[in-house]
């Protein structure tokens, strides 16, 4: 079955020939780049003090906020599978006026500093925010400083990344399945979660994984917006952050923990569920 | 001061420093004190030691000042990892200490200036905020900031003193953290830096005595390492002239 938008594979004894003689000019800056990526993290390990991680490790604190940081980046990834999923649906598959226009709002988060971010958030749903005071007085909710304000600080951040790539695979994907689908007497909604996603999956499974790891990451939104409290709103990369004050060592421990689980359950989960061709 | 790497790359960081230094400053340093000082100060200084700054440049024909601003424990690092900087004014003598263990400092650190916390509140102080055990009352949200940070640890003694149990809605980074909370209107006080909140048009400070036992010595120091030695001590000198006492005054801080 061939594709109306893909190009046509190239023939099957070049592609061989392509993998054994890399061009230089590709070579070169890919190793390159690739050094760049992780050299910062040799030097992570270089000053890692190996003797004492383990008494670290024990510390109360730090586990505290290895749980706070994985439970909320995986509820805000949550938040933006079920509000980025559809909203990617929209911008891939339904023609509306100014559609460009959204399809550029949408990118805002990425290009707005995180504590700017924070800011915007906090006059939101802050205080004195445009819903904050209502959602205050009407349902008794506050955000700021809790943990539910981790999440969406989290989200707000890191929705773009899922939405992006959901909306590229949605773009690549071959309409006619879902046209199929229709003739065949599938309703919109069943031609959704039946046709749609599982042939989006991989690109949906990319765009959570960014999320999330973008979420896990996340520091200036969240300070700004929940605040810093240990065991309520203060995540790994706070925590990071606290310890670069007083003690790089522990700063450097602490990094390198939440580098170490963050990658170990990014490649559990790439075997599962992300095949790579 | 292990790992070449680590240096480099903290090297790197202030390089923009030292480019700025290279650019504005004409050449190195000369034997009468002209060329480029560079001083790496506390935040809390920004706005003092710019004035400062410009000040020693107008009384020294030749002279540019470069300053890095920044917490006073990330300046440290970089100073400890191999920033070309001439001299460090610190918010606390604990990173000063810090450098000095380094062997990072030449002679002896002066203080130059101390802080005191207040009470910061909304203009108006509409809660009737007048001690610290009024930042107790249920209801009302108090930002402190974390005791790894030295107002942090100030606030602590200062709350000890008191007597006062006080458990905040946030721990922030740092004073501008706390104080961008109050500002917001995110929390009803927040405990910072007299000088911080004098600087703050939209906050007000209340006084309260026990700030007294929490005084932060602002210390300030010639650098071992420093590029331009004699342009170092003469801005060391300028910064507790009368001068430059009085624009510290004028900013909240009390002399030493």
């Amino acid at each position: 079955m061939t594709t109306l938008d893909r190009a046509p594979r190239p023939p099957v004894g070049s592609r061989r020939r392509g993998g054994a003689r890399i061009p230089l000019g590709l070579l070169l800056p890919a190793v390159l780049g690739l050094a760049f990526l992780i050299l910062p993290l040799a030097g992570l390990l270089a000053r890692t003090p190996w003797s004492t991680l383990p008494q670290r490790l024990a510390e109360p604190g730090v586990l505290t906020a290895l749980r706070l940081s994985l439970v909320t980046a995986t509820l805000a990834t949550l938040l933006c599978l079920v509000l980025g999923v559809p909203l990617a649906w929209l911008l891939a598959r339904v023609e509306f006026p100014g559609r460009r226009l959204v399809r550029a709002l949408v990118t805002v988060p990425l290009v707005l500093p995180p504590v700017v971010g924070g800011v915007a958030l906090l006059l939101v749903f802050g205080r004195r925010g445009l819903l904050g005071g209502w959602l205050d007085q009407t349902f008794g909710i506050t955000l700021p400083f809790t943990t539910a304000g981790v999440v969406l600080a989290e989200a707000f951040v890191a929705m773009p990344f899922l939405v992006i790539a959901v909306e590229g695979a949605l773009r690549g994907a071959d309409h006619r399945y879902e046209e199929a689908a229709a003739t065949l007497g599938a309703g919109r909604w069943t031609t959704f979660t039946h046709v749609t996603v599982p042939l989006v999956a991989p690109g949906l499974a990319a765009g959570a994984v960014l999320c999330w790891a973008r979420a896990l990451g996340e520091f200036g939104a969240t300070i700004t917006f929940a605040g810093n409290f240990p065991g309520r709103t203060q995540t790994m990369p706070l925590a990071v952050y606290l310890a670069l004050e007083t003690d790089v060592q522990a700063a450097v421990v602490l990094s390198l923990i939440l580098l170490v689980v963050s990658v170990a359950i990014l490649a559990a989960l790439r075997d599962r569920w992300i095949t790579s061709p | 001061m292990r790992g070449r790497w680590a240096r480099t790359v903290v090297a790197g960081v202030t390089a923009t420093a030292a480019l700025a230094a290279c650019a504005g400053g004409g050449g190195s340093a000369g034997g009468d004190g002209t060329g480029t000082v560079t001083v790496f100060a506390a935040a809390s200084l920004t706005e003092s030691f710019t004035r400062i700054g410009r000040d020693f440049e107008a009384a020294n024909p030749g002279t540019t000042v470069v300053f890095n601003f920044a917490g006073s424990s990330s300046l440290a690092t970089q100073i400890v990892e191999g920033a070309p900087a001439d001299v460090f004014a610190s918010a606390a003598p604990r990173n000063m200490a810090t450098v000095a263990e380094a062997g990072d400092i030449d002679g002896e650190p002066t203080v130059f200036a101390r802080n005191q916390l207040v009470i910061a509140v909304a203009p108006g102080n509409p809660l009737r905020v007048g001690a610290l055990a009024d930042l107790t009352r249920p209801g009302l949200k108090v930002a402190l900031c974390a005791e790894q940070v030295p107002c942090g640890s100030a606030a602590r003694t200062a709350l000890d003193a008191a007597g006062v149990a006080l458990t905040p809605v946030t721990v922030e980074q740092d004073v501008k953290g706390a104080l961008a909370k109050v500002r917001l209107g995110e929390v009803d006080a927040a405990l910072v830096y007299r000088t911080d909140a004098r600087a703050a048009a939209d906050v007000v400070a209340v006084e309260f005595p026990e700030s007294a036992r929490a005084v932060n010595d602002y210390p300030v120091a010639v650098l071992a390492d420093a590029p331009n030695p004699t342009g170092a001590r003469a801005f060391v000198a300028h910064v507790r002239s009368a001068q430059a006492q009085a624009v510290l005054a004028e900013a909240g801080f009390q002399a030493p």
